[in-house]
């Protein structure tokens, strides 16, 4: 049942995104009719399954985690933080800077329910085609329904919440406080990152190659200096970070947090 | 960002009023002229970069005569069947409509350098404050015997991409079975320096599943080349007894070619073939030898710090047709290039900040389906030259997971530097 329900969701879904995203306006036909009550009946098989697939889903979660924050002190990093996620609308979260589409899409009545984020996470760019959500999607659906399971113990139940174990990224080593303490000059940046977006895309669109825009300055140099201290692997970013200075890291950072 | 693109527009009279230049301008009035000859990596990146960050300061103009550019990057990788001709043509649209450039379609046809003056064959003459010249390479005359421009529908050199890209790839699928493909590849310096060797790898795919016993043949004017035994692991693996090269001690450096009967003649043999892929040796392109700024080898020597001419100082040049010192000819150093040159031209021309110079490149090559390589360096200006400081291969041996990466980054790459020269 389960299959065959995200089976009918994937061949229907292109026009069901048209009419919610676009419009913002409920049912439309038949069509959309019959999938909705599908996906209900998808809902309701996740929710009883919940109890066993949490801690799978906790390990699905870890895909995320480079971007998003859920569970105690959750804040926004390069997604928005994802407690409270089930029931609200899309683009809501405060200080969190979406794009264009997704503002317009939350505008238009899309709610984070259990089969939209379902569709989401299989493919972020269907459901909202100009998120900056640069994640190719989890095919399979017993992951995403696992994944869900997890997420949803941060939305219902606030007794729940677990110790901020799951959520700490499989971190980079700690950058010195003095380091990170200094402020970045935007204008460098600006001329430094010439040398970025050659390969990362300013418009924060991913194809093989990350997307650097829209991080927190913290994240950032941390991530940085991980490569320039050969802890993180990968030979042209080793390259570019031992020739940037602490400064020009700093300014980099301050550069892209705006973009 | 978005802001700075739509802003300059109604920013443009204030800010240009504001501005002190430090320069004499061309005409004596109005805002500072650049003239960007070659919509190429090199050209159309310094152009963008140029309004984009002047803000409307600089009158920018843009001489190419082709209206779609077609990447020489990427362009093996249609030979091979990866990638879709259209996807490696781009147009010049947006650095009209969004930065506020000035395309002109057009031929340079001449650079007077006491008048600060570009000539145009259509017939106008364009006046300059700061001339930037990135024409890209042109072919050394008789380099390869037997072969000169007019030969290039018989045996193409697909080196600057666009319609000989596509003569080559269906001349190669036209190939009676068990056919032969011959390459004649270039000597040092030339650009692109692993690129006859991906587009062995990538006729080979090709062949591979349309005639697996065609042969292919490298005549090698050089004792080694770059990426070599990466390349050599990729072919032995894949291609196996379908590639042979011939390098100089067997008369890879002594091939005359007929390109009316498609023969080679090596070391006096005559051999006959069924595609003869010529790629000549290079210089400059002609533009720069027109303006005089070329030295005896046939390129244009710049100082690092800002890719400005030895010979002029009001002229840059950049990409394949300079001379810089370490970095090898390719989109990626013509790009990098572009930016550091924009930064300087800028602070010329309007006093804005001028930074530190920095330099760098990576070169993809793609050896099968999803086996990509790569190298890669990074460089600092000197008073003397481009110089290299540190630098990284891919290793033979690499497992599959780690090649697919390097594939997939290389689209990524390209996406990125085609959005960072268009917009
Ligand atoms: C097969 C192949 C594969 C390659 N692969 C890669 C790769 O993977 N990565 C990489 O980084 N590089 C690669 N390159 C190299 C790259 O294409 C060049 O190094 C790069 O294009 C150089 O930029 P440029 O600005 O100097 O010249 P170009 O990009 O060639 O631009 C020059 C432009 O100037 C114009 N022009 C010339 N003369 C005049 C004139 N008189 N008036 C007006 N306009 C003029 C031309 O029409 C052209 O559009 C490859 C090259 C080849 C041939």
């Amino acid at each position: 049942m389960l299959d065959a329900c995200i089976k009918c969701n994937i061949s229907f879904r292109r026009g069901v995104f048209e009419i919610f995203t676009w419009e913002g306006k409920i049912v439309r036909n038949l069509i959309l009719m019959s999938i909705l009550s599908a996906l209900l009946i998808l809902g309701w098989q996740i929710s009883v399954r919940a109890g066993e697939e949490i801690e799978k889903g906790a390990k699905v979660f870890r895909t995320c985690m480079s971007c998003h924050m859920v569970g105690e002190g959750a804040r926004n990093k390069t997604g928005p933080h994802l407690n409270g996620l089930f029931g609200r609308p899309a683009g809501s979260v405060e200080g969190f800077k979406y794009s264009e589409a997704m503002k317009r899409a939350g505008a238009g009545g899309l709610v984070w329910d259990i089969e939209h984020i379902n569709w989401f996470i299989e493919n972020p760019k269907s459901l909202v085609s100009g998120t900056r959500m640069i994640f190719r999607g989890i095919k399979n659906p017993e992951d995403r329904a696992n994944l869900m399971a997890f997420l949803r113990q941060f939305s219902d139940n606030p007794r729940d919440i677990p110790e901020a174990e799951p959520t700490k990224a499989p971190s980079d080593p700690d950058v010195h406080p003095s380091i990170l303490a200094i402020k970045g000059d935007k204008a460098y940046g600006e001329y430094l990152s010439g040398e970025c977006i050659t390969c990362h895309q300013i418009d924060g669109s991913v194809d093989g190659i990350p997307s650097i825009t829209g991080w927190l300055e913290e994240d950032f140099v941390t991530a940085l200096h991980a490569y320039k201290n050969d802890h993180r692997p990968h030979e042209v970013m080793r390259m570019i970070a031992k020739r940037l200075s602490d400064e020009e890291i700093a300014a980099l950072a301050a550069y892209f947090a705006e973009q | 960002m978005k802001l700075n693109r739509r802003g300059f527009i109604q920013g443009t009279v204030a800010t240009a009023a504001a501005l002190s230049s430090p320069m004499v301008l061309a005409g004596g009035h109005g805002k500072p002229k650049v003239v960007v000859i070659g919509g190429g990596a090199g050209g159309a990146t310094v152009a963008r970069y140029l309004a984009k960050d002047s803000k409307g300061a600089i009158d920018v103009t843009l001489i190419e005569p082709t209206r779609t550019y077609y990447t020489c990057f990427f362009s093996n990788l249609y030979i091979g069947g990866f990638r879709d001709f259209a996807s490696i043509g781009h147009t010049y649209g947006k650095l009209a409509s969004e930065y506020g450039i000035n395309i002109v379609h057009d031929w340079a046809i001449g650079v007077d350098r006491d008048a600060k003056t570009v000539s145009l064959a259509g017939g106008h003459v364009l006046p300059y404050d700061a001339l930037v010249i990135s024409p890209g390479i042109d072919f050394v005359e008789d380099s390869v015997p037997g072969w000169d421009i007019s030969a290039q529908n018989a045996m193409p050199h697909a080196y600057k991409a666009g319609s000989q890209t596509q003569l080559l790839k269906a001349q190669i699928e036209a190939m009676p079975e068990g056919g032969t493909y011959a390459m004649i590849a270039p000597p040092n310096p030339y650009r692109c320096p692993p690129g006859p060797y991906e587009r062995v790898s990538m006729v080979a795919y090709l062949l591979k599943q349309i005639n697996p016993s065609a042969k292919i043949l490298i005549f090698d004017p050089k004792i080694k080349f770059s990426k070599q035994g990466l390349f050599e692991e990729g072919w032995n693996k894949y291609y196996s007894g379908m590639i042979e090269r011939v390098d100089p001690d067997f008369g890879g450096a002594n091939v005359e070619v007929r390109p009316d009967s498609m023969e080679l003649v090596v070391d006096g043999e005559v051999q006959k073939v069924d595609v003869c892929n010529v790629i000549p040796a290079q210089k400059a392109g002609q533009i720069a030898h027109i303006a005089g700024i070329t030295d005896d080898k046939g390129w244009a020597p710049v100082y690092a710090h800002d890719m400005r001419s030895k010979l002029d100082d009001n002229i840059y040049v950049l990409g394949d047709s300079s001379a810089q010192g370490d970095m090898p000819k390719s989109g990626f150093s013509a790009n990098s290039q572009a930016k550091v040159c924009a930064m300087a031209i800028r602070a010329a021309l309007t006093g804005s900040a001028k930074f530190k110079a920095k330099f760098s490149n990576t070169c993809w090559s793609l050896i099968g389906k999803d086996d990509g390589v790569k190298v890669g360096a990074a460089y600092e200006a000197t008073d003397e030259k481009i110089a290299k400081t540190s630098g990284f291969i891919s290793q033979t041996g690499e497992d599959a997971a780690l090649r697919k990466q390097t594939y997939e980054e290389s689209i990524g790459w390209y996406e990125g530097i085609t959005a960072d020269m268009f917009g």
